[in-house]
């Protein structure tokens, strides 16, 4: 069961209330950009084993988006944050680099 | 004109716990800056009672403010005040960005209470509702089995439920299934 805690109302939420967003920290390339940019942002997506950023909303709850990076392969939440952020927050990095050094995220490590 | 009725008009259930749908509440949806002063004193004035803080209802019988989100208040009144509420409303924030919704036909409200309280509202719940953690005064909103509900306790042994009209009958079945007499399960 994964437990992520709502960085707007606080609650310990368990997977059930909450919805999944897919993947954290896209960049949209829409009008003007390539081909090759489009179809990236589209389809490319991370599927790591490991470290992994993604988007989440409290559903059932107070119905606001939040991030969180998390362990796919252990479950274990290294923290959530809120969405208005294009990067993670320093003490997340922070605590993702106590249990994986050397760790890295698309661009993020 | 035909007068209104609840969703389940009142029905009742009497097992580990009494079930009650508890009729009609006036209710207004009120979203803006909850830090507001002009926010606050226009929903304490309809209510009656202190603004909550964050994850808390303020009730009292019919009134109180519940804090829903980060944004948004439900402001409870008695079901025949509520439109001189929303009126009220409006016009004391008529210069604020806010949205004042009268949602009281769209909602239904139960009651669950008896000392297996907790427990019926547990089995349904993926919420921490032992004493230590639940208590009255706050306020949660989650889902019911498959439907989105919010509840606070009136006291120690007394739950009141806000659900959607449109699930009223489904939220009245599950609680009487999980308040069926001989359902105990002892851990609170």
């Amino acid at each position: 069961m994964l437990i992520l805690t709502c960085p707007y109302c606080g609650i310990t939420a368990d997977e059930t209330e909450l919805a999944p967003g897919g993947e954290a920290h896209l960049k949209r390339h829409g009008p003007g950009s390539g081909d090759d940019e489009f179809h990236s942002y589209l389809f490319t997506r991370e599927n790591p084993r490991g470290v992994h950023f993604e988007r989440w909303r409290h559903a059932y709850g107070c119905g606001k988006w939040f991030h969180a990076a998390r362990d796919t392969m252990t479950l274990e939440v290294f923290g959530t944050y809120k969405a208005q952020t294009t990067e993670p927050p320093k003490e997340v990095r922070a605590a993702i680099t106590a249990r994986h050094p050397g760790w890295s995220w698309r661009d993020f490590s | 004109m035909s007068d209104p009725i609840s969703a389940m008009n009142m029905a009742r259930f009497d097992g580990i716990a009494r079930i009650e749908e508890t009729g009609l509440h006036g209710m207004i949806t009120l979203r803006g800056d909850l830090a507001s002063k002009p926010l606050k004193a226009a929903a304490t004035a309809v209510a009656g009672v202190a603004f909550p803080g964050a994850n808390e209802a303020n009730c009292e019988d019919d009134t109180g403010i519940c804090w829903m989100s980060p944004d948004e208040a439900l402001v409870m009144c008695p079901y025949d005040t509520v439109k001189a509420g929303v009126a009220q409303m409006q016009k004391a924030l008529a210069r604020q960005h806010v949205l004042v919704v009268n949602v009281s036909d769209a909602r239904a409200v139960f009651q669950v209470s008896g000392p297996s309280a907790r427990e019926v509202m547990a089995k349904l719940c993926p919420v921490d509702l032992s004493p230590e953690a639940f208590k009255p005064g706050m306020f949660r909103r989650t889902r019911m089995a498959q439907v989105a509900a919010a509840f606070w306790m009136v006291d120690d042994q007394t739950f009141r439920i806000v659900c959607f009209r449109s699930v009223a009958d489904y939220v009245f079945s599950l609680l009487r299934v999980a308040a069926q007499p001989g359902s105990e399960v002892g851990c609170f």
